[in-house]
């Protein structure tokens, strides 16, 4: 009878542990996936302004340093001229500003603020740390495909890039 | 309900701050046209002019040969694409009837395009004619 008590609390002991476990587990996986999706941020003149030449690039992909001196310099953007008139420019700079990777509270978010070191400026998501690390088994051959062209396409191969949905379970690579 | 009432507000709301902002091609064009006549009391817009300037090519800066066609393709009634693999629609409104109607997105284009292009900015005789093509074209 002691014996059955014993092995019925040591039953009773694993089954909770297993339960435990096993909803922690939920969790947390529930947790990574969520964290791949960037907080959902919106401003109708960065959606127009910034997605009529390129695909649209959240606010969370650069520091805000990095927002500040592109936004500063839209005569020569990548080699073009994007300029904005004065108060659509001011907006989406302290939009971007306000949303951008070192003022965010997301845990993917502030990795990708921690890979840039504190001394460089990047005005390419592509060239930080955190985005040449994520893509790091992605070969030449496959950029260079028809379908996706260029690394700011993000939108290729992260269907909801614009909606800040970069989960690594929704990757389709184009053929 | 209260939703749907404030979405049916905020819809009816948008759809008339766009009418209200809506011009035609012509509208625009006559406004270019005016600006031009300041300068030059003869002018009337030319739709040869307008196509010389669309076909015009010039050495870039940055090496290469450029021009409009560089990014709207040789025929305007068909979609073109940015460096960025974006598409721009139609610049012809018989194919594309949501160009010129806004007269700020139109100074906007001119501005960033004439500068990349030309390296300095289009007159409104330059805009007059080039609108005056792209509206002769069905």
């Amino acid at each position: 009878m002691k014996v059955t008590t014993l092995q019925t609390r040591r039953f009773l002991q694993f089954i909770t542990l297993a339960i435990a476990a096993g909803v922690s587990g939920v969790l947390f996986a529930g947790d990574d996936e969520h964290d791949e999706i960037l907080p959902l941020a919106d401003n109708a003149k960065w959606r127009v302004e910034c997605a009529s030449c390129h695909a649209l690039y959240h606010p969370a992909l650069l520091p805000e340093r990095s927002w500040r001196k592109m936004m500063s310099s839209l005569n020569q953007h990548f080699g073009e001229n994007a300029k904005l008139d004065a108060a659509t420019q001011k907006e989406i700079t302290e939009f971007l500003a306000a949303h951008a990777a070192d003022r965010s509270t997301n845990r993917r978010v502030q990795k990708i603020a921690r890979s840039v070191p504190a001394g460089e400026t990047p005005l390419r998501a592509t060239d930080t740390a955190y985005f040449i690390h994520k893509h790091n088994e992605i070969r030449a051959d496959i950029w260079q495909r028809k379908a996706i062209g260029s690394k700011s396409n993000c939108a290729a191969c992260h269907a909801e890039a614009e909606k800040g949905n970069f989960d690594e379970h929704r990757i389709r690579i184009p053929r | 309900m209260r939703k749907f009432l404030a979405g049916i507000t905020l819809a009816v709301g948008l759809s008339q701050a766009n009418s209200a902002a809506a011009v035609t091609a012509q509208e625009i064009l006559r406004g270019y046209e005016t600006e031009a006549l300041k300068l030059s009391a003869s002018f009337k817009p030319s739709a040869t002019r307008g196509e010389n300037f669309f076909r015009s090519e010039r050495s870039s800066a940055k090496g290469g040969k450029q021009g409009c066609f560089t990014c709207h393709t040789s025929d305007p009634r068909q979609a073109g694409m940015t460096r960025a693999h974006k598409v721009i629609e139609p610049l012809a409104p018989a194919v594309n009837p949501a160009r010129f109607t806004d007269a700020a997105k139109v100074e906007k284009w001119f501005g960033r395009n004439c500068e990349d292009v030309l390296e300095r900015s289009c007159s409104a005789a330059e805009k007059a004619d080039f609108i005056q093509w792209l509206l002769s074209i069905h």
